[in-house]
């Protein structure tokens, strides 16, 4: 945003393609602007979707903690990690929900017809996302050192590992902002989600050591991105052999980016 | 070389997949700048798939569009920093305060900050939105947001502004106000281009009427043309019993242009001379010693031209049988001005 032309009543012109490139910049922030000054002007929604992620740690920590076994060492540290990407798995079912609202209610009908670049909404969409992502993760992480948490590794480790967290979030945003631009109504979007969430949220190595499921199961369990990201964080920051669990969500990371993210600008483009 | 159209539609053609419907079959036309052109129709009639084609969210099958000379494929991106769209499909963020979306709107139009916050206010005081600016637009009425919704496609300035029915399901007092607002655009030079089922919208704002029906046009003029095609001034005469009415007809069938249509006690004709018709017919009818209740002269509305050139009302979506929906149109018209 380096060129302001002097001209005060018409809407800025292009010139050139480092100036599409900043437009996309702005055109993003300004739309992860419009998705977070929204939020902020719903304190209850912020509230409820602080309480979950909250109470998520404390029942696993307290009904849960007693009863799982098997695992060596405090299960707090084995299961912070896993209701982590639990948290931003689930929390990606907003990115669906939301997209579809949008088409639903117009808003996306008037995008199109603004100069903005086309990729924003979504770029705009997932960055809001990601920001709300690292909020979240931010609390559950306070309340998981209050109950007992601890970092067995270091703070850059533990700081790596929330880094791959976010990352793995950011994939599933362009992911599930696909569904919702595929579904276009949010109570389907809300539903069409939970089947793929559930069995790779919970058939992984997210609760409970995957060494505990049937054969059959183990095979997909173990290797499935929830759970290669999960033994990424855990490895991070509950200690353990750690480059090749990291490689190896990053792996997942990047190549869930390289497929979603141009999936889903496609179809935001794909004139209706 | 002269200055292109405003807006120009050359044979657009538009097929939905789904439900197989064709919502464009050949659509064509042509306004000039700073003229504000009426699309009417009736709903199903392909209004606002052609607006969306020329907003350039919707990608024609076949033919093509220009908006000042910029094609609305080829040059889509150039056409969006010309046009404003407001109306029925394209929505305000319900979630944020009017300010925050006209600045949105403002930053994704490319104005710098400071330019987007000014213009949002001007916008907000122009529509008399200041006091509730900072409120979500669900705190708003319909009639409130609708406004924003016009300020939202005002934001950037743009000479072509697109109302696809912009006054549907507002109370009276914001359809005027919605009138005067879009004629002072106008007078300022913008072009507009409205979709309305309101013939008396067209009628009121219209310098040029396209009638769509079934995804082509069926006619085009101005509204005066339109309703000079249907001929003459209409005269009604409201008998006191229906027994007189055939009779009545008969006596007055000389003085018009065509064959009256008598509806119960109503018999309806056009004449080429209203005042001196009007007064002939109360004449030759007090001589037969035939009682009138009421005579009514007036210009054929644009209701009637929809009327006579699709078979069926513009609000209507099945075609009805001319004569009945005639009288339907008229009837109530009638008795109201005794």
């Amino acid at each position: 945003m380096t060129t302001v032309p002097a001209d005060k009543n018409a809407a800025l012109q292009p010139s050139g393609r480092l100036e599409g490139i900043g437009w996309l910049v702005n055109d993003s922030l300004t739309i992860a602007w419009r998705y977070l000054a929204a939020m902020l002007r719903l304190p209850e929604s912020i509230l409820f979707s602080a309480i979950q992620p909250m109470l998520l740690v404390l029942m696993f920590r307290y009904v849960f903690g007693g009863a799982i076994r098997g695992v060596h060492g405090s299960y707090v540290n084995y299961l912070m990690p896993g209701i982590f990407v639990q948290t931003v798995a689930f929390g990606a079912v907003i990115s669906a929900v939301g997209v579809a609202e949008d088409i639903q209610k117009g808003i996306i009908e008037r995008f199109r017809a603004l100069p903005m670049a086309r990729s924003a909404v979504l770029a705009g969409r997932t960055l809001s996302d990601l920001t709300r992502n690292a909020c979240s993760i931010a609390l559950m992480a306070g309340l998981g050192f209050a109950v007992g948490f601890r970092i067995e590794t270091n703070v850059p480790a533990f700081l790596a590992g929330l880094g791959i967290l976010l990352f793995f979030s950011w994939a599933l945003s362009w992911g599930f902002s696909f569904i919702g631009l595929v579904v276009r109504n949010s109570e389907t979007a809300q539903v069409a989600t939970f089947p793929i969430l559930l069995p790779f949220t919970f058939a992984s190595s997210a609760f409970v050591p995957v060494q505990t499921m049937p054969g059959w199961l183990q095979a997909f369990a173990k290797y499935q991105p929830v759970s290669q990201v999960v033994n990424a964080c855990r490895a991070l920051m509950d200690g353990g052999p750690t480059s090749f669990h990291v490689l190896i969500a990053l792996a997942w990371c990047f190549g869930l980016v390289a497929v979603l993210a141009p999936l889903a600008v496609r179809r935001y483009r794909r004139p209706a | 070389m002269p200055d292109p159209p405003a807006i120009e539609a050359h044979d657009l053609t538009k097929r939905f997949a789904k439900g197989n419907v064709l919502a464009l079959d050949g659509l064509s036309f042509e306004t000039p700048p700073g003229t504000v052109l009426g699309v009417l129709g009736p709903n199903g009639a392909g209004k606002t798939t052609a607006v969306r084609i020329l907003c350039t969210v919707l990608v024609p099958d076949n033919g093509r569009a220009a908006i000042l000379g910029l094609d609305v494929v080829r040059d889509a991106v150039a056409v969006r920093r010309v046009i404003g769209l407001a109306g029925q499909n394209a929505a305000v963020d319900e979630n944020l305060s009017g300010r925050q979306n006209l600045q949105m709107v403002g930053r994704l139009s490319h104005m710098a900050r400071g330019q987007a916050k000014k213009r949002a206010e001007e916008l907000l005081e122009q529509f008399g939105l200041t006091n509730a600016a900072s409120r979500s637009l669900k705190t708003y009425s319909g009639g409130m947001r609708r406004r924003l919704d016009l300020a939202a496609a005002l934001v950037a300035q743009p000479p072509i502004l697109f109302f696809d029915e912009p006054t549907t399901g507002l109370d009276p007092q914001t359809r005027r106000d919605m009138w005067t607002w879009t004629e002072r655009l106008v007078a300022e030079g913008t072009t507009v281009l409205l979709t309305t089922q309101y013939l008396e919208e067209a009628d009121r704002l219209a310098d040029q009427v396209i009638v769509v029906d079934h995804g082509k046009v069926i006619a085009q003029g101005t509204p005066e043309s339109l309703k000079a095609d249907l001929g003459s001034t209409v005269l009604l005469v409201t008998l006191e019993n229906s027994e007189n009415a055939p009779r009545a007809a008969a006596l007055l069938g000389p003085l018009g242009t065509r064959a009256p249509i008598v509806e119960d006690t109503l018999v309806e004709m056009s004449v080429e001379n209203g005042p001196k018709a009007g007064s002939e017919a109360l004449r030759v009818l007090d001589a037969d010693g035939i009682t009138v209740l009421g005579l009514v002269l007036r210009e054929p509305s644009l209701d009637e031209v929809f009327l006579k050139l699709t078979g069926h009302r513009a609000d209507s979506g099945p075609p009805a049988v001319a004569t009945q929906a005639s009288a339907e149109s008229v009837g109530p018209r009638a008795r109201s001005a005794r």
